[in-house]
């Protein structure tokens, strides 16, 4: 079972094409989910969008999510205690940019690779 | 003052939410010049939300309503305002007492403003709303009463504006963060103020 993606942007277009380039590129080997957009359809983030893409793309070896700006963080941190243990320990939130990064996780995590290898792939794409 | 009546809670849900509402343009003016440019309109999103649930809210124990309002404010402003406000009700609610005097408030109200430090990871003089937060908490500690509170809250989003901001969106501008005033400390100070003239009109004065 691999590493499940979780791309969460302000904007659904930015969550949704970075997606579909995941699919492309890396193809179908790990479940991927989405959202973006506040609870009002206009540019932020929802914590219960963001519950829902967890759920969606979840896997017994974790799930690595993909955030861009501040509140996608913050909302994203909630989410998950929201979600709680014993899950919680499996979602990390990785610091890495949104597009490279789901790319990067995604191919980790299409060879089977742990969550923990999953995020250090893809943090390797920040600046140190 | 002993905890607080279901008319009170009632009062001042309804005043901070049309505080909230009444300024949106004003606060989204401020966030646009050094954030994102959502921040009254996700606030407004999020009290008229609580607001829209007075009644089962008024019902609860005021703890519960507290953490159910902080809940609401998670799940409907949008922005990071939403887990920062909503952090802070949510942990008020959990650390007051039903039946609170002013040094429990006190008390519970310093743990919410820790507890939105560590949700925002930040600390005072970043140019937040924890700016204004603490200066709060020590106004009250302090004795002030509630005109004094108030005023402090003004001031202390007031000292906000020469700030250079270091946390959050504001902090990718740098030095042009420097001579406007945070919308998050605006916000905080604009209903610290609707909530001293409320909890006023119901002749509270919040006697050390």
């Amino acid at each position: 079972m691999n590493v499940g993606i979780v791309i969460v942007s302000h904007s659904p277009l930015v969550a949704q094409g970075a997606a579909d380039m995941v699919r492309q590129m890396v193809g179908n080997e790990v479940t991927l989910a989405w959202c973006g957009g506040d609870p009002a359809g206009g540019l932020g983030t929802s914590v219960e969008a963001i519950t829902k893409a967890i759920d969606e793309a979840w896997s017994d070896a974790g799930v690595a999510v993909l955030v861009d700006l501040g509140g996608a963080e913050t909302n994203t941190e909630m989410a998950i205690e929201f979600i709680g243990e014993p899950r919680a320990s499996q979602i990390a939130i990785c610091n890495a940019p949104i597009v490279e990064g789901a790319i990067m996780a995604a191919t980790e995590a299409s060879g089977g690779a742990p969550l923990a290898t999953v995020v250090a792939t893809a943090e390797e794409l920040s600046p140190l | 003052m002993t905890g607080l009546s279901s008319t009170e809670f009632r009062d001042l849900v309804v005043a901070m939410s049309g505080a909230i509402a009444a300024n949106s343009e004003q606060l989204t003016a401020l966030d646009s010049a050094i954030g994102d440019g959502d921040h009254g309109a996700n606030m407004k999103r999020g009290f008229e939300a609580v607001e829209g649930e007075l009644e089962q809210l008024a019902d609860k124990p005021v703890p519960d309503a507290l953490k159910a309002a902080g809940m609401k404010l998670v799940m409907t402003v949008g922005g990071a305002s939403g887990p920062l406000f909503g952090t802070f009700f949510m942990t008020l609610g959990k650390e007051l007492p039903e039946d609170f005097d002013r040094a429990g408030f006190v008390d519970a109200f310093g743990k919410a403003v820790d507890a939105v430090a560590a949700r925002g990871k930040s600390h005072a003089g970043q140019k937040t709303m924890l700016d204004v937060l603490y200066p709060l908490r020590d106004a009250m500690l302090e004795g002030l009463d509630l005109a004094g509170i108030a005023a402090c809250a003004d001031a202390a989003a007031e000292a906000t504006i020469p700030m250079l901001a270091t946390r959050g969106r504001a902090s990718f501008l740098g030095e042009r963060s420097i001579g406007h005033m945070d919308p998050g400390a605006a916000s905080v100070a604009l209903l610290a103020g609707v909530v001293a003239q409320t909890l006023k009109n119901h002749t509270r004065n919040l006697e050390p």
